[in-house]
């Protein structure tokens, strides 16, 4: 008989960067713990490296990188190619904080599966990080 | 009968007639009506509502507990420090920032730094990579501070510097310039935030744990107390931690809880209270709700004056008084329909002139976007100019007292503060709940509920949460753009400086200085002075310092 997949989602909330806005990455923590998710928060100033090594250890299905020091272009592209390196690409990466615009896009092109800000409602993100973290497990046949 | 019984029977009847007929006809809008802090505002505040006794709550201007003003004429005399926070790149792209803003009819200089410049990492280190001169300017060595302040005269203007962890070595920095160009140290005016208790708690930026970092907290200001009569060595600060959600309560609770914590700091090191407490000074923010802010400075200023007469004993009317700056509200501030921002800042700004502030930063209307541009910057000053000149407001002073509803405000918040020292004072002060996350856990609850509350409407948001208009075109706005130059030229200037000085002079005075760390009752800024002197840049001095400080690692809770 096929077992059900009973586990919860786990979701890293990172925070790169030098720079302390920490506010936004806690809410968004605490949302998706309500929401029934096992929520890892990093913590400050966490180096590319660092992130990539706890959404391993943690068996991340998403990781969620709040960022608003405006070093998001330099931190993505690092991340993401740390993640292949490590062979964890299916790891689903989504982006919150301070971001412009004209950088959505190119962050989408980058892997980024999603942008959110403070200015969405919570309850969008929490919906959004859900299905992409439903849609990981059904590609990966979890 | 007396008055007050009168009122507040009239006001029964007026409820229970006038109120209930006219809301069967037209119901309120709301049940319940809070502040943003989340304060019960009463439909109607009467003299049956305020219990002040006139001498010992409100009092006079200048005059103990100073909850109507620091001075006898406040703005009639000296309006308010028009002071915008500036900086970005190369100390040579801030300097050209800050002659725009003089011209402009600014009155004094702030700086904001950089990440790395903040943490203690050189342009140079790996950690400072695509960070350097992005959110505040690069310094790393003196050379750094001296091109900063080309052309402005530093006996004539005061100078704020927004930095905590490594305030010390700006300072140290500041000192040395002074004395480079010959301008006496008691000639200069300014301050330094080096408010290291509020990082812990908000800002989030440190370096060492608190303990040593509390030390060089009181190096500071005995330092300061002994050689520079005009200069503040402690801003301490509510913004960050309204900023990270707090309520307006403990805000000033949690802000004014250290500065009793320095005060208890440098009166264990022997310091009289008399003798520093008149330059300690203060910083808190402006949030959207007028009236519990000009309620929040005028309690503030009460209850300081009252804790420093009554559990410190200072007997100068200088050390009771409190004298504060204030920015604007960052957090509200939106990217959606930024424009929208100047009118948050503008009330926001009338509510600090209301309240008594010493000095004020209105922010760009792209505050949420992007550090400012130089139009966005223009406007934010013009706010305050227009406050001052054609608003009216700064010709009487405290034109709010008396105000029932304010007076109730200033009062409740009075109380909650109070309620909070005591809570702080159970847990064994406020270093051991730095230590247990407390106040950092009270504050994200507080933001958990703000949150919460926007996403139920319970808040509502202009253009975000009602309103909005998600098809409607953006404004083009011309933001402040990151030139990729700056990280280059400041990596080149300090590449330069490291190969043009005395390498033995900078290993004999890093020695010196950690030589004197290891003694506690050495007092660290001589030396960091000297140091700095010889060119050893701020990522050394603190390289120097953690093997023996050791570093601070932060208990993560949400």
């Amino acid at each position: 008989m096929m077992s059900m997949p009973t586990h919860t989602f786990r979701i890293v909330v990172a925070k790169p960067g030098l720079d302390g806005h920490d506010r936004g990455a806690k809410i968004v923590a605490r949302a998706l713990r309500d929401a029934g998710m096992e929520v890892i928060y990093t913590g400050l100033h966490q180096t590319a490296e660092e992130i990539v090594e706890t959404a391993i250890q943690e068996d991340a299905d998403v990781i969620g990188v709040s960022i608003l020091s405006g070093a998001h272009m330099t931190i993505f592209p690092k991340l993401f190619g740390l993640l292949r390196e490590r062979d964890a690409g299916d790891i689903v990466v989504v982006a919150g904080g301070v971001i412009q615009s004209e950088d959505v896009p190119r962050l989408q092109e980058m892997g980024v599966s999603a942008v959110y800000d403070a200015e969405q409602p919570l309850q969008a993100l929490v919906d959004a990080v859900t299905r992409l973290a439903a849609e990981r497990r059904v590609r990966l046949g979890l | 009968m007396n008055e007050r019984e009168r009122v507040a029977a009239e006001r029964d009847t007026w409820e229970n007639e006038d109120v209930a007929a006219f809301a069967r006809r037209r119901p309120e809008r709301r049940e319940d009506f809070q502040t943003f802090s989340g304060e019960t505002m009463e439909r109607l505040y009467t003299p049956a509502d305020v219990q002040y006794d006139y001498d010992r709550d409100l009092g006079f201007p200048g005059r103990y507990p100073f909850t109507r003003g620091p001075y006898p004429t406040m703005y009639r005399a000296q309006p308010w420090t028009m002071r915008q926070i500036a900086g970005y790149g190369t100390a040579a792209d801030t300097n050209e920032r800050f002659r725009f803003l003089i011209a402009q009819g600014q009155t004094g200089i702030s700086v904001d730094f950089d990440m790395p410049t903040l943490m203690g990492y050189d342009s140079d280190d790996p950690r400072s990579e695509g960070e350097v001169g992005r959110e505040g300017v690069a310094i790393d060595t003196l050379d750094d501070l001296d091109v900063l302040f080309r052309g402005i005269e530093l006996d004539k203007i005061s100078v704020s510097m927004t930095i905590n962890p490594t305030a010390w070595i700006l300072m140290a920095m500041y000192v040395a310039l002074a004395q480079e160009r010959g301008i006496p140290l008691d000639r200069l005016a300014g301050t330094v935030q080096n408010d290291i208790i509020k990082e812990y708690v908000a800002q989030k930026e440190w370096i060492f744990p608190p303990r040593p970092a509390m030390r060089i907290v009181r190096d500071s200001i005995l330092y300061s107390t002994k050689h520079m009569p005009h200069y503040n060595p402690v801003n301490v600060s509510g913004y960050h931690i309204r900023e990270a959600g707090s309520t307006a309560a403990q805000e000033v609770a949690f802000t004014l809880a250290a500065g009793k914590a320095y005060v208890e700091e440098v009166i264990k090191a022997g310091g009289s209270v008399d003798d520093f407490a008149p330059r300690l000074s203060f910083f808190f923010v402006s949030q959207i709700d007028f009236l519990e802010e000009v309620a929040k400075f005028r309690a503030a200023r009460r209850i300081w004056a009252r804790t420093m007469k009554e559990k410190y004993g200072a007997k100068k009317a200088e050390s009771m008084r409190l004298r504060f700056h204030t920015q604007t509200a960052g957090a509200s501030c939106t990217a959606r329909e930024p424009l929208n921002n100047i009118v948050r800042t503008t009330i926001e700004a009338l509510a600090a002139v209301l309240g008594g502030t010493q000095s004020l930063h209105t922010n760009g209307y792209d505050e949420a976007l992007s550090i400012p541009s130089e139009t966005a910057m223009r406007i934010a000053l013009r706010t305050q100019q227009i406050i001052l000149e054609e608003s009216g407001v700064a010709g009487t002073i405290d034109p709010l007292a008396g105000s029932y509803a304010v007076e109730v405000l200033t009062d409740r918040i009075e109380q909650r503060v109070n309620e909070y020292f005591d809570q702080i004072e159970e847990r064994g002060g406020v270093i051991a709940c730095v230590e247990e996350s407390w106040l950092q856990q009270e504050i994200a609850n507080a933001a958990f509920d703000l949150a919460r509350k926007k996403d139920a409407h319970e808040l509502e948001f202009v253009g975000v949460t009602k309103y909005r208009d998600d098809k409607g075109k953006a404004p083009a706005l011309d933001l402040h753009t990151i030139d990729p130059a700056w990280e280059r030229n400041q990596l080149e200037r300090l590449r330069r400086t490291k190969a043009e000085r005395d390498q033995s002079a900078v290993a004999s005075a890093l020695e010196r200085l950690v030589q004197a760390a290891r003694d506690e009752n050495e007092n660290l800024i001589p030396y960091t002075v000297e140091a700095v002197k010889a060119r050893v840049t701020g990522g050394e001095i603190v390289n120097a310092l953690v093997p023996l400080f050791g570093r601070y690692k932060e208990l993560a809770i949400f």
